[in-house]
């Protein structure tokens, strides 16, 4: 036991040794988390949208006014009829369309609500989503002049085309949390074992009574521990910066998220078996773990969006299904018997990916 | 102490160790002496449990290789041939990684590395990637004894290593002897087969020769002649197309040349030379040394 304390001392030597890993252990959490934040989604900025008039009263242009004059909008095009909406979305790269019905300002003063529909192009969900609120806001503040205490008298009818659920907005606390996670432990715990083997440590290791299981958890530990920090950082920066609250249990969330990291560093650990450098032991995580993690674990592009091929891949996507957990805890506040299958895949990968590793875990060198 | 029983073992296509036997007595130091990719880091890895010989057995004392694999790894220290210690740690921080993985401590066998740590230990503190190459070697020889093994197993440790060092290295074993270790090592440089007990000439994963280095040396079949010159590089190129000539090495400042006979026919040599132009030729016969010993056993 105290050699295994000794090994696991050694561990964290190395990491607070070396300032890249450091770097990648904190730094990226933390600029991940920013860099998602802010630039992914905040930037509306001169979003060119185009305007179907059928009333073309003085309600109409004011708000029309109020929309261009905000900054957040550029009218490139003044449409006729409704068939020219697809045609302008398409070519025109407008990004939303207002359509005014007839005889707007008519309704709007002998008090029947007026109705405005707003089109958006949400093959970007989390932009088309802004745009609408943006364009919803002014109209408010617009009515909030035009009424005077009057009941509400505009309603916008909002309808998204191409992602007409909208499914993955405010994704990205969760996703980067699901993407952190992963990288660190799996990729931190396989570069680690396989520096090992490139160094040629390895092979002192292996002549001496340390087992095998005691140097794979020795390395495993340190990561866990650094992980879960990583955990609780991202959760307190998505609340104090982005204003995310933690609806359900935070406990759920965090033995959520520690059953994830295991699940993550059995991965890494499967990886150096058979990896033999840092570089494939890097280069499997990034492209093997990151990429799917992005791509396919509906972090950025929502899954059901996806062709049905795609869509059973993504299955196998661990991140996947942490995902959907945390969004179901975090997001809508949903307690254990919402999440028990998606934990209850989440233990069987561990156990796997677990019972692999220990399989191909070698005592000897070849 | 350690019973080679004719092992073999390959690479895919390539025999890296031909049935090899070798027996090493406890208390000595044994030397393997040899080329790069003779073989000899093979035999060690496979000594150490770390490779499993494709024919053959293997025991240390009576631990098998093989199958008490445990057991051995508890009582032999290895010294792998690159440098295997963790560069980020320090000096202190290495060895006292190495003592409490083997469920030891530094304070316990002290005694036993003091003499090589005494070395090192003012610069316990620097980590050891920052060391030069002699104390590298002697840092990794204080990790592999730090929990007393019966069997010291050292894969070249002298390979990149200055001269003084490398002096300084053979006086530790025969120390680490004394304290009733028995060391097998290796060496690609034949001038250090001297300085073991017996020594192993291993070529192509083939035993060629074992035998105390004054056995290899009485061994040597053929007379030597000593040859020096102003024109060294010249009269060695004239040599080798002498109908006679059976080898000629360059060793420093002289060649040593011996013929298809045992014996030298010297003035005949003098008279050949002399028509290719070297007047001022000085030759002696000589004693082979170990080194050419190996060179002969080579070219055999």
């Amino acid at each position: 036991m105290k050699s295994f304390y000794g090994f696991i001392r050694k561990e964290f030597l190395h990491i607070f040794r070396d300032p890249r890993t450091l770097l990648i252990l904190f730094g990226m959490p933390i600029a991940q988390i920013m860099i998602f934040g802010y630039v992914v989604t905040n930037e509306i900025r001169d979003i060119p949208i185009a305007i179907l008039d059928q009333s073309k009263d003085q309600a109409t242009r004011e708000i029309g006014n109020k929309l261009i004059s905000s900054g957040y909008f550029n009218l490139v095009m003044n449409l006729t009829s409704l068939d020219e909406v697809e045609p302008a979305m398409k070519r025109g790269n407008v990004k939303e369309v207002i359509v005014f019905e007839p005889d707007f300002r008519k309704k709007l003063e002998s008090g029947i609500p007026g109705s405005v529909q707003i089109i958006a192009d949400a093959s970007d969900p989390n932009t088309a989503n802004l745009i609408v609120n943006y364009t919803f806001g002014i109209m408010q503040d617009y009515m909030k002049q035009y009424q005077q205490g009057k009941p509400n008298i505009i309603t916008p009818e909002v309808r998204m085309i191409y992602n007409e659920g909208l499914k993955g907005v405010y994704m990205f606390v969760p996703g980067t949390m699901a993407l952190i996670l992963m990288l660190i432990s799996a990729m931190m715990t396989s570069i680690s074992i396989s520096r090992e083997k490139e160094l040629g440590t390895m092979e002192v290791l292996m002549v001496s009574p340390i087992k095998p299981f005691q140097i794979v958890v020795g390395k495993v530990v340190p990561y866990i521990v650094l992980s879960f920090i990583n955990a609780v950082v991202i959760i307190l920066l998505g609340f104090f910066v982005f204003g995310l609250p933690v609806k359900g249990s935070l406990i759920l969330l965090l033995l959520e998220s520690l059953l994830f990291i295991s699940l993550a560093l059995s991965l890494g650990i499967l990886i150096s078996t058979v990896s033999n450098s840092q570089m494939v032991a890097m280069f499997i995580s990034l492209l093997g773990l990151m990429l799917p993690t992005i791509l396919l674990s509906g972090f950025i592009y929502p899954i059901e969006n996806m062709p049905l091929v795609l869509q059973l891949i993504s299955n196998l996507m661990p991140p996947k299904w942490f995902i959907i957990v945390i969004k179901n805890i975090m997001i809508k506040g949903e307690g254990w018997q919402y999440i028990w299958k998606e934990t209850l895949i989440m233990i069987g990968m561990t156990a796997f990916f677990l019972l692999v590793a220990i399989r191909k875990f070698k005592i000897r060198l070849e | 102490m350690i019973w080679i029983d004719n092992i073999s073992k390959s690479y895919g296509e390539r025999l890296a160790l031909d049935s090899v036997s070798i027996q090493v007595d406890e208390n000595e130091i044994f030397g393997l002496i040899g080329p790069d990719g003779a073989g000899k880091t093979s035999l060690f890895r496979i000594l150490c449990s770390l490779i499993v010989p494709d024919s053959g057995k293997a025991r240390i004392g009576n631990l098998d290789v093989v199958k008490d694999y445990r057991k051995i790894r508890k009582i032999i220290g290895y010294m792998p041939g690159r440098f295997s210690l963790y560069q980020d740690l320090t000096v202190e921080e290495n060895l006292e990684f190495f003592a409490t993985i083997f469920g030891t401590s530094i304070k316990e066998n002290y005694d036993l590395i003091r003499d090589i740590y005494i070395h090192i230990e003012p610069f316990k503190n620097r980590k050891a990637g920052e060391l030069s190459g002699g104390m590298k070697q002697k840092l990794a020889l204080s990790c592999a004894l730090i929990h007393r093994p019966e069997v010291l197993i050292l894969d070249e440790p002298t390979t990149g290593v200055d001269a003084v060092s490398r002096k300084e290295f053979w006086e530790m074993l025969s120390r680490i002897r004394e304290e009733g270790i028995t060391i097998m090592v290796s060496t690609p440089y034949m001038d250090e087969a001297q300085l073991c007990d017996r020594v192993a000439f291993l070529q192509n994963g083939k035993l060629l020769t074992i035998n105390t280095p004054e056995g290899i040396i009485q061994a040597y079949p053929k007379d030597i002649l000593s040859i020096q010159s102003d024109n060294l590089y010249g009269v060695l190129m004239d040599v080798r197309n002498y109908p006679l000539v059976h080898s000629s090495l360059l060793f420093g400042h002289e060649v040593h040349y011996t013929e298809k006979g045992k014996s030298i026919n010297q003035y005949q040599l003098k008279e050949y030379l002399k028509r290719k132009g070297h007047a001022n030729v000085e030759m002696n016969l000589m004693k082979p040394g170990i080194e050419d010993s190996f060179l002969e056993l080579m070219k055999e």
